[in-house]
């Protein structure tokens, strides 16, 4: 446990990958192979299960610090993390007064799964006597522990690459051992990485080959002719899986399967031993073809995370799944196969497996760079946010490579907007305002339409931070109201109706694009401007 | 009529017709340390200790008309008793004690409980009304016992020395520089400073303060001299092409603000050491307690919090106040200051 505190710290304040990737090394190199297990499984977002919530653990902190409840909410506000706020109020700041050793963190970890049938009282001393016999470091962690949110400094890219360096074996061999559906709790450090035992398990996808931006100019990569064009769906990057049953798993290596029973039964139709790479997108009712029956991202968040899918929600909000990618076919790994010679093969699959709600993604064909310039133009009539450019000779990658695969987004809508509340942020902002919500003008009014988060330099933040501090009207717990005085050009991908908003639509994606130090408060866009881009782009099909 | 007035100037005393660090030119002004949010240019009188004068006029001008006194060396103003007590933030910095007509105030200006062994160690003052600052009047900042922080800061500068990189510290040139000196002597390498934090070093020394042997960098310095070594410098320095001097170098922040892991990562600098001149949230809460105040005024930081908590949990009369105080080296985004 102290070794994987110093760990989260080290990684969490270097600056530099470099000193990340050998402060992981160092653990692995060093630490109990139970304890790597478990290292592996929260680095690459696997968590214990909760067995304390956030009430609990506020009522513990507040209990054993004797801080009033008030006072609790004005730390969290200014320190931006819950798990380091506990941390600051309740650990001993005399470290040398600590003196009991600590449980290792598979040994923790065993206890947490232990406490989950216990009741809260139990729970609750066993929360407090171990932040009394442990510094911040451990505490933080601890609270990260059992909190759930593990978002710390370091990709699963470079604790692979550490993994590669302290084992030897190859970092993509490695990316996808760590892959796919195992329990932390009974997986050997042998099983998992060293044999790959687990590569067995007919579950596991394979690590997503993801691309960068295009920055330079398409002429730069040389003839047209090699390369394939896709548009860019939008919608959530998914991979079916078909052997011994279906999987689907999104980007972020979430089992997706439960919440997707339009595709239920594809592990009948399809042949055994089939991988796709593809885009799970919304569709229109009795959608039958694409672009045409795509519908807006917004009614695909409704879907997910919704267990139980009703008959209603289904009907009105059905889900699809474009394939561009072949990976494994005939139960053969062919990621090294160059895409020229996928593409037929998922060609022929989808021909030969026509299915409701299987789509190919089809290839754009263009004789030279300027025309496909001028198609791209046409991207959100195609439903797409860009086009996609894969070399027809690459093999399919792990992780974010350069040279083979761009994505060449088109520029986002924009909108003039003035900030009208302000609150604070979190991580490497707390303590800062940084949260915003924007308005546009309604007659006299102004109607808020969106957050934004991004987009500011630091020295931006810093100074519209001092602007609110300054001209605060009104304070709701953390939320301040600004003289809405400051304009911003608010950047978003995408535009769709909502019932759930004040001013009657939802932004996808939105951020700051720039302050418009040059235009005041009077001149920012309106409500009606809002309803014109909802016309022209927004997908009117959701409700 | 209040002893003390809060005024678009400063803390006003009218028996006395006295400001005491006033953010407007005024008549006559008592500075309690020489901190620029506290020490500003323009009066036409100043008063502060003794061992202020070297660095006020170092920073206001040489032909200030500048009268020092002694801790606990009354002097009377009018109708007024004032009398300066250490207040342990930096040296010379002073509480500023003004009695008249049944009332005891008590002005702290910048201070901290723990002895670091160069500002004069705080003591409690018995008072009536006590105006007290509180930068980090909030639970969450509870500092380590210095040593420890030392300790860890030692550690640090070994461990880059050995791997051949410069240990640069950003601290504000009046206060923390010095303390950070004291602090990384035990490590027995050479400790490297910025011209204005030499600058500060040659008016303490003339005040009789004793400090560590240090160097100035000049422009004959060379790179060999200072690499693997230590270097203090202004917060300004980071990431400037002074630095290039430094040769390989990891940097830190020494700040009460590095309490928090997002001010820390902000910084993007390789460490950030939770050194404050100010006090912690327990030694805020101890300081009212021992100095009996009835009444307490906060001024600067988390103003708000401590004064309800003073109010609701304490039972005691307490009220923020706006002031200008906290600027430069207290604010959490110039790091390396004061704080």
């Amino acid at each position: 446990m102290k070794a994987f505190a110093q760990l989260v710290q080290q990684v969490g304040s270097s600056t530099k990958t470099n000193e990340k990737l050998q402060a992981l090394l160092q653990y692995f190199n060093t630490a109990d192979d139970a304890d790597k297990v478990w290292t592996i499984a929260i680095f690459s977002g696997r968590r214990p299960k909760r067995f304390v919530n956030t009430r609990m653990l506020t009522d513990c902190c507040i209990e054993l610090t004797q801080t009033p409840a008030w006072l609790f909410e004005e730390c969290y506000h200014t320190v931006g993390d819950f798990a380091e706020t506990i941390a600051l109020l309740a650990t001993q700041k005399n470290t040398a007064a600590i003196q009991q050793a600590l449980p290792s963190l598979s040994q923790l970890i065993a206890s947490f799964i232990s406490l989950q049938k216990t009741d809260e009282e139990t729970r609750k001393a066993f929360v407090v006597s171990h932040w009394q016999h442990m510094d911040f470091d451990a505490c933080f962690v601890f609270n990260k522990l059992i909190t759930g949110g593990f978002r710390i400094g370091v990709s699963q890219q470079t604790m692979v690459n550490a993994l590669q360096k302290a084992t030897g074996i190859d970092a993509s061999v490695l990316a996808h051992r760590i892959s796919g559906n195992w329990d932390p709790s009974n997986t050997s450090f042998t099983e998992l990485i060293l044999s790959g035992d687990t590569t067995a398990d007919s579950s596991k996808p394979y690590p997503f080959y993801l691309a960068y931006p295009l920055a330079a100019e398409p002429e730069s990569l040389g003839p047209i002719a090699d390369w394939q064009v896709e548009w860019k769906w939008d919608g959530i990057r998914g991979q079916v899986i078909v052997r011994d049953a279906l999987y689907i798993w999104s980007r972020g290596e979430e089992l997706l399967t439960d919440y997707l029973p339009e595709f239920h039964g594809w592990e009948k139709l399809l042949p055994p031993g089939t991988v796709l790479d593809g885009e799970i997108v919304a569709l229109l009712p009795n959608a039958n073809s694409i672009p045409e029956h795509i519908g807006p991202f917004a009614q695909l968040q409704t879907r997910i995370n919704r267990k139980l899918v009703s008959k209603k929600l289904l009907q009105q909000s059905p889900v699809g799944f474009i394939a561009y990618d072949v990976l494994e076919w005939k139960g053969e790994d062919i990621r090294q196969t160059p895409l020229s010679e996928r593409r037929p093969l998922l060609e022929q699959l989808l021909q030969e497996h026509p299915l409701p709600g299987l789509f190919k993604s089809p290839v754009v064909t263009a004789d030279n760079w300027e025309t496909l310039t001028e198609q791209r133009r046409y991207s959100r009539d195609q439903k797409a946010e860009g086009l996609m450019l894969k070399r027809c000779n690459s093999v399919y990658q792990t992780g974010r490579k350069v040279g083979d695969w761009w994505k060449w987004k088109i520029e986002p809508l924009t909108i003039d907007a003035v900030m009208i509340y302000a609150q604070k942020g979190h991580g490497r902002r707390s303590n800062l305002y940084t949260d915003y919500t924007f308005a546009v003008r309604d007659g006299d009014k102004l109607v808020s339409f969106t957050k934004a988060y991004s987009g500011l330099t630091d020295k931006e933040f810093a100074e519209v931070d001092a602007f609110v501090k300054k001209h605060a009207i009104e304070k709701f717990g953390p939320v301040r109201t600004v003289k809405p005085e400051l304009v911003f050009e608010i950047a978003f991908e995408g535009i769709a109706a909502s019932n759930r908003h004040k001013s009657g639509v939802a932004l996808r994606f939105p951020r700051i694009n720039r302050w418009r130090k040059d235009k005041p408060a009077s001149e920012i866009n309106t409500l009606d401007d809002l309803k014109q881009l909802l016309q022209q782009y927004g997908n009117s099909s959701s409700k | 009529m209040s002893l003390i007035q809060f005024t678009d100037k400063g803390l006003y005393c009218p028996v006395g017709d006295f400001y005491i660090d006033p953010w407007r030119p005024v008549q006559r002004a008592v500075i309690t340390h020489a901190h620029s949010d506290h020490a500003r240019w323009g009066s036409a009188r100043y008063l502060s200790h003794h061992l202020s004068k070297g660095m006020l006029r170092q920073r206001l001008g040489q032909d200030i008309a500048l009268q020092t006194i002694g801790w606990e060396e009354p002097l009377r103003i009018h109708d007024v008793e004032l009398m300066l007590f250490p207040a342990g933030h930096i040296v010379g910095s002073s509480m500023v004690r003004v009695a008249a007509h049944g009332e005891t105030w008590l002005i702290t200006g910048d201070y901290k409980l723990e002895d670091d062994g160069l500002s004069t160690a705080w003591q409690p003052v018995n008072c009536t009304h006590m105006v007290t600052e509180c930068t980090f009047g909030l639970p969450i900042y509870q500092w380590q016992p210095q040593q420890q922080v030392y300790n860890d800061m030692c550690t640090w500068v070994t461990q880059n020395h050995q791997q051949q990189y410069t240990s640069v510290f950003y601290a504000y040139s009046l206060g923390k520089a010095q303390r950070i000196q004291r602090a990384l002597a035990a490590t027995g390498l050479r400790i490297w400073l910025h011209g204005a934090i030499a600058n500060a070093n040659e008016a303490l020394k003339a005040d009789g303060i004793v400090l560590p042997e240090c160097h100035r960098i000049t422009a004959d310095t060379s790179k060999a001299d200072i690499e693997g070594q230590i270097v203090i410098a202004p917060p300004s320095a980071a990431g400037s092409s002074w630095l290039k001097k430094a040769g390989r170098y990891r940097d830190a922040n020494c700040s009460g603000w590095m309490q928090v892991r997002g001010n820390k990562r902000r910084n993007n600098s390789d460490a950030g050491f939770v050194l404050s001149d100010h006090a912690d949230w327990p030694s805020l809460l101890q300081a009212v307690q021992l100095c009996g105040a009835e009444k307490v005024y906060s001024t600067h930081g988390f103003t708000d919090s401590f004064s309800r908590y003073l109010q609701e949990e304490k039972n005691i009369w307490s009220e923020a106040v706006q002031t200008q105080y906290g600027g430069e080296e207290d604010a959490p985004e110039t790091t390396g200051g004061a704080a």
